[in-house]
């Protein structure tokens, strides 16, 4: 597994003040376009109610005492946690407020950019990491709704099967790549992490194009499509 | 069909009936419907049977005489989960809402979350809901959530739900990210029996949520009630910003320290206040509002 504070060090050449707090990470690092907040998890994750909060915690946080400051969300998540205290406290709502943080950062102008370099699954991914305006993988990152022996049991499709499907379609298997040419993963972050961020914090932000990237990588046909059906339907 | 009681409430209803029951009669208008064939692309290769609408109905109608648009997902076919075309047809909706500004968008969910058997497109498609819910929100167009269905709202939609303006749920409607036998099955019965009814509805259910803030009205499973539930938020929009996120930041801060320790939903209505929380799921909807609203949470104060 990556290390983070490693990943940091490759990320912020200029310097950083990354740390890990519990199941956290978060501090700044120096960038050409100056200081970049970094807000994130580690070690898989799991978001329940309380990490959720002090996620939000770190990026109200940020709104208010470094207004317009970019902030890049390194993602590491096995997915919201499964618990039934979590869910009796509310999750949803949990995970939804972090989100709306999230939101608020971006109409406040802070640039939202999403790495993810551990694991990206389900409504963590959803909250952290898809919120962002543009997010990116390293190649080894695992982005998944699910792993194939548990899709297998539950839609009783063969995993040999799955695996068969995966190979021609993005759209069952996990990995970085598929999600790729969904549209959802800009692009792979492969080796020099510091010259990739520079270009994506110079990069414009624009509004939520993953449907048509999807769209134009073939990965997803119908989305974009679809959507824009409805907006002309009589 | 007789037009007397085909079926009484809206849990039983198929997602047609149910905006054929809920919206004002003859003013519904379907965008992409079922003759437009427009269905998944993904579903034949795995040998499944695909549906007309891909499990939702999208459009526009009158409630209560003001202009809304509307979304409608079949509990039936594939337990109301969200696929590539399926969550296409909702962020479009609520992209066409934003730009066109209607009193409202009222989503009748009624959902597992991703469908699984086109996963990836799935949870994407869930994020585009997320954020074109904000573009509505930010056009100054409510969103309403209705969860009063068999499949409850869990998944992604879940938390997109919790994303919207207002939530309006029974007590059947159940509100969460991970089901009962999700959690079951990852975690042990020990952590989550889902067989036991009465757990999982006071601890996902429509009462408790109204309590604990996370829903904004509980009504009964009628079409009368849910109509007169949702009808007062038309035109209620609520703005997504600084002030507004903080407010909520404080309200959910302070149910973690009041309630973070609990070891059940009964110990957390005791605590607000409930006189006897035990007795709770066997009151009626509006006895049950009568003892809760005086007591219950906000999550946005």
């Amino acid at each position: 597994m990556r290390d983070v504070i490693a990943l940091c060090a490759e990320l912020f050449p200029k310097g950083h003040d990354v740390h890990i707090d519990g199941d956290r990470v978060v501090g700044t690092g120096q960038a050409a376009a100056g200081t970049i907040a970094v807000v994130g998890t580690h070690n898989h994750a799991a978001i329940g109610a309380d990490l959720a909060f002090a996620l939000a915690t770190d990026v109200l946080a940020v709104i208010e005492d470094h207004p317009g400051r970019p902030i890049l969300m390194l993602v590491d998540t096995q997915g919201q946690k499964l618990s039934r205290r979590d869910e009796m406290l509310g999750n949803p709502g949990y995970l939804a407020h972090l989100g709306k943080c999230f939101e608020v950062a971006r109409k406040r102008g802070h640039k939202l950019l999403a790495l993810v370099y551990g694991e990206a699954v389900s409504g963590g991914f959803l909250a952290l990491g898809m919120t962002a305006d543009t997010a990116y993988a390293t190649p080894d990152a695992q982005v998944r709704v699910m792993a194939l022996p548990a899709m297998s049991r539950i839609t009783q499709i063969p995993v040999d099967r799955l695996e068969e499907l995966c190979r021609t379609s993005p759209i069952f298997g996990p990995g970085a790549e598929h999600y790729e040419k969904l549209g959802a993963i800009e692009g792979l972050w492969k080796a020099d992490l510091a010259k990739l961020l520079e270009a994506a914090l110079a990069s414009p932000t624009q509004g939520d194009m993953r449907r048509k990237l999807g769209h134009e990588r073939g990965g997803r046909t119908s989305a974009h499509v679809v959507v824009e059906r409805i907006l002309a339907a009589p | 069909m007789s037009a007397s009681t085909p079926f009484a409430g809206f849990l039983e209803a198929t997602a047609r009936q149910r905006v054929r029951r809920f919206f004002d009669a003859g003013t519904v208008h379907e965008w992409l419907g079922p003759a437009d064939r427009v269905t998944s692309p993904h579903l034949p290769a795995l040998g499944m049977p695909v549906a007309f609408d891909d499990g939702v109905m999208v459009g526009r109608a009158l409630l209560g005489g003001h202009d809304v648009f509307f979304a409608s997902e079949e509990p039936e076919f594939m337990g109301g989960s969200v696929g590539e075309v399926h969550g296409a047809k909702l962020t479009g909706l609520l992209l066409r809402a934003a730009r066109d500004k209607p009193k409202g968008v009222v989503l009748l969910l009624d959902t597992g979350g991703v469908r699984l058997h086109e996963a990836n497109a799935g949870l994407i498609a869930i994020s585009e809901i997320q954020r074109a819910v904000f573009a509505a929100r930010a056009a100054g167009v409510p969103v309403i959530v209705v969860s009063a269905g068999v499949n409850g709202c869990y998944g992604g939609l879940g938390i997109v739900a919790r994303g919207c303006d207002w939530i309006v749920m029974t007590e059947e409607g159940r509100l969460s990210v991970s089901g009962p036998e999700v959690i079951e099955a990852q975690k042990g019965v020990e952590e989550f029996d889902a067989r036991d009814r009465a757990l999982v509805w006071r601890t996902m259910g429509g009462k408790h949520r109204y309590l604990l803030g996370e829903a904004d009205a509980l009504v009964a499973d009628t079409f009368e009630a849910l109509r007169e539930g949702v009808i007062p938020f038309l035109g209620r929009s609520r703005p997504i910003d600084l002030e507004s996120v903080k407010a909520e930041h404080a309200a959910l801060g302070r149910r973690l320290q009041r309630f973070g320790a609990a070891k059940d939903s009964l110990d957390i209505w005791g605590g607000l206040g409930v006189k006897h929380p035990a007795e709770v799921p066997m009151l009626s909807p509006e006895a049950f509002v009568a003892i809760a609203q005086p007591v219950r949470e906000h999550a946005d104060a």
